[in-house]
Order: C-alpha cells, then sequence, then structure tokens
C-alpha cells in the first residue's frame, strides 16, 4: 500500500440548507459557482438552443415562425416568456464566455494572485450582469 | 516509498490525472470563442437590418459550415468534459452517477447530430 492508495478522511461539514445560504463566497467564488450554473443551464437547454438555430437557417417561413414565437407565442407559452429564456441563455453565454476568458489568461500568464483574482472577478460580474441588462433592455424594447 | 513521485518514478494510483480533458477544455474554448467573435463581427457588419436572407447567408458559405461543423464538435466534447465534472462532484452513488453520464452523452450526441443536420441541409 503506497501512501496515495490510503483511504483520505472525508469532512462533510456543509449543511446545503442551513450553511450555504449564509456562507460568504468571495466574488472569484460567485464567478465560479455561476460559471458551473451557466454551463449546466445551456446544457439543459441545449435542445431549445439549437431548434432556435434550425428554424432560424430552414428557411424563410421557420424563420417568420421564429420571430412570431418571440413576439407573440408559440402554443401556450407567451412571447414574453421565450424572451425571458433567451434572456437567461444571453446571461449564461455571456457569463461562460467572460469567464472562460479569464480562465485562460490566468492559465497563459500565470496570474494568480489574490488581488488580480478578485478585480478579474468583479469586471467579469459587471461585464456579465451590464451586457445582459443592455441587450435584455433591446429584447423588451425599452430603447 | 520513494521520495520522488513524479516523471517516471511517479506512482499511478487511477486512470488518469485529467490532464489530457483539461487541456481538451481549454482548445475546444479557444475554438468556441473565436467563432463567437468571427459570428459577431459578421452581424454587425452587416449593413442594413438582417433578415433570413443576410442570417442564413453567413451559414451559407463553406468555410463557414466547416468552422461551424468544427465548433459543434468541440461543443461536444467540451460539455462532456463539463458535465462530467458536475457530476463527479455532486453525484457519489456510482449507479446514479453511471446513469447520468449515459444520459448527458445520449442527450450531447444527439444535439450534436440535428445541429449538424440543420447546418447541412442550408
Amino acid at each position: 500500500m503506497t501512501e496515495l492508495a490510503r483511504k483520505r478522511p472525508e469532512f462533510r461539514n456543509i449543511n446545503a440548507l442551513k450553511d450555504l445560504p449564509t456562507y460568504r463566497l468571495p466574488a472569484a467564488g460567485f464567478v465560479s459557482i455561476l460559471h458551473r450554473i451557466s454551463g449546466f443551464l445551456m446544457f439543459l437547454l441545449m435542445p431549445l438552443i439549437i431548434w432556435m438555430f434550425d428554424s432560424s437557417i430552414t428557411s424563410e417561413i421557420s424563420f417568420a415562425k421564429l420571430s412570431a414565437a418571440f413576439n407573440i407565442g408559440i402554443g401556450f407559452v407567451p412571447g414574453w416568456f421565450m424572451k425571458l429564456v433567451a434572456l437567461a441563455l444571453i446571461w449564461a453565454y455571456l457569463h461562460h464566455f467572460i469567464a472562460g476568458l479569464r480562465h485562460l489568461y490566468m492559465d497563459v500568464c500565470h496570474a494568480v494572485t489574490k488581488e488580480f483574482g478578485k478585480s478579474s472577478a468583479i469586471v467579469t460580474l459587471t461585464l456579465s450582469i451590464g451586457l445582459t441588462a443592455v441587450l435584455g433592455a433591446k429584447m423588451f424594447g425599452l430603447y | 516509498m520513494s521520495s520522488v513521485n513524479y516523471g517516471s518514478k511517479r506512482i499511478v494510483t487511477g486512470a488518469g490525472y485529467g490532464f489530457r480533458d483539461w487541456l481538451a477544455q481549454r482548445v475546444t474554448g479557444t475554438l468556441m470563442a473565436l467563432f463567437t467573435v468571427i459570428l459577431l463581427a459578421q452581424v454587425i457588419f452587416t449593413s442594413g437590418p438582417i433578415g433570413y436572407e443576410e442570417w442564413a447567408g453567413i451559414f451559407a458559405s463553406q468555410w463557414m459550415k466547416v468552422l461551424t461543423f468544427c465548433v459543434i464538435l468541440s461543443l461536444l466534447y467540451h460539455v462532456w468534459v463539463g458535465m462530467r465534472d458536475i457530476w463527479m462532484d455532486y453525484v457519489k452513488p456510482l449507479a446514479v452517477r453511471l446513469v447520468l453520464h449515459v444520459f448527458t452523452l445520449v442527450w450531447l450526441i444527439g444535439c450534436a447530430g440535428w445541429a449538424v443536420q440543420a447546418l447541412w441541409r442550408l
């Protein structure tokens, strides 16, 4: 038996319901968990994304149907709900994209200081939420 | 046990250390980021409002089809690595994890097939 193969002790002292809501994550921690959540969301909604891609390029008729799904609604789903889902996907993509670039930059430049971790995390959150708000306002016709 | 545990002296205790997947996730991520910028540039530099003709026209050229195809395959692998990480972190019972892994693979391969079909019908 080598040292590495020996069974390591497990510590499970975090209660998901009692501890997580009051746990004070640093900005980088929020970027990290949101990276995961946004990725999971896009994974679950992947058929919707491909359906939108398919409808948008197949024909003029399917393109018009897709536009109508957002403006009027499709089946029992109202248009505003489609827009809301699309906005969630926009946020997920933006966050995942920017946080991914942050990862790549850190890997390439060996940027591992605490200060950079914090400042880049704040930039990531600000940009992703800010751009989502701008695009959301455009989509709901606020400007 | 010897004090050296790297290179040819490394004691292997598992199937792998995940370096290949770590690297693949970065390479595929870079490709998808480049694709995003290229697609965005084409949308932004299109003059006038974008209707069906303009939008489908972006994907109609052969180089864009090939690039999009590569991005779909990249996405497949990228998401597989990411989802496997999630299941490995939160799902401990082996049987449940295996089922989720199989579901993830079927889901992803199905989606990739659909996306490629839509792309090449154009």
